[in-house]
């Protein structure tokens, strides 16, 4: 958006996002991968409160840690610097760790889909639980990007195009202290529900 | 502690600044001169017309040290939080940070609990900000996106001498981050920093090392032109130093630099005090061409001819008095720019709509070497001369003061500067009047210097937004 403004184009706008989307999703996939690979180390029963516990530390650390800046950034970025910067920002942010609890929700169906995929008398092996969890991580990262990339999409060209900057003075609440609130959230989410 | 909306002080774009209510309270950088007992101090000043005490000093703060010398002075945070790259809106404006320019500590001011009423939360050292930065003398500060710019003239080493530069102070717990420069390139002299947020460019100016300027303006050195005439810009990102512009030697202190607070712009305005084959002071345009940075000069402004008996020492072989123009300011909105003649006793009002032709369009006569213009609020002779200069958010309020810096005070006006404060009132037309209701004259043997208003002001806060 503010790219946009600068160059005063609403292109500007567009063409930040692909970028901006192939970091986030980045840092997302590391999370994933990691997941993936700790599962197969870690007993079932201990992965959901493992998870929460994890999702609440780190949701009340950035509650009650001081508040740092030192960002290496600047106005004039491009595609290269614009995917880092999304990439340490949901880094930073743990935004990977938001998509854990849905993950760990669709192992079980994964696996059983992946089953049918091997064909008839095919046998639940770890090759098999695998393959699920590869599928499970490459749906919720892709559908994770998109749905980040269309809120982005029309929260930046609506502020470009409509609402305009007057926005950032009363609309931009703290949204580290209601992020780190959702990440517990979803920790205590994962305790309840299953 | 960080608020849950931002901080209402704090505006994307200089356009929606200008919509700011106006300012109710002004800072203003106060130097003792009468004892060396007594320290200098922060004082709060009643600008709000409404007001029974408006043009008065409401309360003074004092340093908790003597010999500090403040000078310039800044926020903690400004408008610059809300920039994308580095975003920290709840972060707020509530810290003045006080540099002593002499003794090099530094005064953190707390604002919130009573903005009238400043209480000093933190003293930072000399000694940290030369172990950590390994500079001395810290002179003006902005408030960027991540952290607090300091520029300083010497280095940390006690002996006067250079390179200054740069250092970062956090913007809340206001440690000393360390030296800003990772290649400061051919750069040695420091003055003052601003910089392009929208091109990733940082400008530095020149005036001299601590040793050169401390025990008064040395003539040796100035007629030597040893004194700052370069303007450095540098990538803010890499901190590299890029490019250099040289003045040329006879154009002496390049001082205040005022980028366009529009982000989308690439020029802005600087003042060269002395020009020495004829003592005239010159306003010079930066701006882009190719991709390059490059400089002009668009304004010269005489020396004016006088009787050598009412000349100071330093002057009387010259048989004139140099107009020093020692500070300018850029309004908001990049159209109007404020010209402080510190020796002729001149406020100046350009357009500078179009920046390479800039139109004098008004002009205030108050004090000067020789003039000694009086105030209609006030009685008889005024001594000093406009100096520093702050524009209210508006555009329609000027403020300024009228001492320059200590020993350079003495020798141009040895007989003791009687400090004052005043308001002009600017309207869109590009006129100027005096504000009669509003003539503050500082006792005690202090000194006004520089001035900030409450909630910001036209040299304080930068912007990410157009």
């Amino acid at each position: 958006m503010a790219l946009g403004l600068q160059e005063g184009r609403r292109g500007a706008v567009l063409s930040a996002l692909p970028p901006i989307a192939l970091g986030h999703a980045l840092s997302v996939l590391i999370v994933v991968l990691g997941f993936g690979v700790t599962q197969f180390f870690v007993a079932p029963k201990l992965l959901a409160p493992g998870l929460a516990a994890i999702l609440i530390g780190f949701g009340a650390y950035r509650l009650m840690r001081d508040p740092r800046h030192r960002v290496r950034a600047g106005m004039r970025a491009g595609f290269a610097e614009l995917t880092l910067w999304s990439f340490l920002m949901a880094t930073a942010h743990g935004a990977g760790l938001m998509i854990l609890p849905l993950l760990l929700g669709m192992l079980t169906p994964a696996s059983m889909l992946a089953l049918s995929l091997c064909g008839p008398g095919a046998e639940m092996t770890g090759t098999v639980a695998a393959l699920g969890t590869a599928l499970a991580g490459a749906m919720v990262v892709l559908v994770h990007m998109a749905a980040m990339l269309a809120v982005v999409a029309v929260v930046a060209l609506l502020v470009f195009s409509t609402v305009g900057l007057g926005i950032l003075r009363r609309g931009w609440v703290n949204f580290d202290r209601l992020w780190a609130g959702t990440l517990i959230g979803g920790g205590l989410a994962v305790l309840l529900i299953r | 502690m960080a608020t849950w909306t931002p901080d209402p002080s704090f505006y994307p774009s200089p356009r929606m600044a200008m919509q700011a209510p106006p300012e109710r309270l002004a800072y203003v950088a106060m130097l003792n001169v009468e004892s060396a007992a007594r320290p200098d101090a922060l004082g709060v000043v009643d600008v709000d017309p409404n007001s029974s005490r408006y043009g008065q000093l409401l309360a003074r703060v004092d340093m908790p040290n003597t010999g500090d010398e403040l000078h310039h002075f800044g926020w903690n945070a400004c408008s610059s939080a809300l920039c994308p790259y580095a975003p920290h809106p709840h972060v707020e404006r509530r810290y003045l940070i006080v540099p002593g320019l002499r003794s090099s500590r530094i005064h953190i001011l707390d604002i919130k609990p009573d903005p009238a009423s400043p209480k000093i939360v933190k003293v930072i050292e000399p000694q940290e900000v030369a172990a950590r930065a390994n500079y001395s003398r810290p002179h003006t500060l902005h408030c960027g996106p991540e952290g607090i710019y300091v520029s300083a003239l010497g280095n940390g080493e006690g002996n006067g001498g250079g390179p200054g530069g740069v250092f970062l102070m956090d913007h809340e717990t206001f440690d000393v981050l360390g030296q800003w420069e990772i290649d400061r390139g051919p750069q040695f002299l420091a003055y003052d920093v601003w910089w392009h947020l929208g091109q990733d460019t940082m400008v530095t100016s020149e005036w001299g090392t601590p040793d050169m300027i401390e025990n008064g303006l040395d003539p040796d050195l100035l007629l030597g032109a040893k004194y700052g005439h370069r303007v450095h810009f540098w990538d803010l990102r890499k901190r590299r130093h890029q490019q250099t512009i040289d003045l040329g030697p006879e154009y002496q202190l390049a001082l205040e630099l005022r980028p366009a607070h529009d982000p989308t712009k690439t020029h802005g305005f600087m003042n060269a005090v002395v020009n020495l084959t004829d003592l005239s002071s010159s306003i010079w345009l930066w701006h882009r061409e190719g991709d390059r940075w490059a400089m002009r000069k668009i304004i010269d402004i005489p020396a004016e001819p006088a009787d050598p008996d009412q000349l100071p020492p330093l002057l009387k072989g010259f048989k004139a008095v140099p107009p020093l123009v020692t500070d300018i300011d850029l309004s908001l909105d990049d159209r109007w720019l404020y010209v402080a003649c510190w020796g002729t006793g001149e406020m100046r009002r350009y357009d500078v709509a179009d920046p390479f032709q800039p139109k004098l369009t008004s002009s205030v006569r108050l004090g000067g070497i020789v003039a000694r213009a009086g105030h209609p609020g006030a009685d008889g002779a005024l001594n000093g001369g406009p100096q520093m200069v702050e524009v209210s958010r508006d555009g329609r309020r000027v403020y300024f003061t009228n001492s320059l810096y200590r020993t350079w005070d003495e020798q141009f006006y040895p007989e003791g500067i009687k400090s004052w404060m005043v308001k002009l009132d600017a309207a869109p037309d590009g006129s100027l009047a005096i504000d009669e209701r509003f003539f503050l004259r500082f006792d005690d043997g202090f000194r006004g210097h520089q001035v900030r208003l409450e909630g910001g002001d036209a040299s304080s806060d930068s912007y990410c937004y157009p």
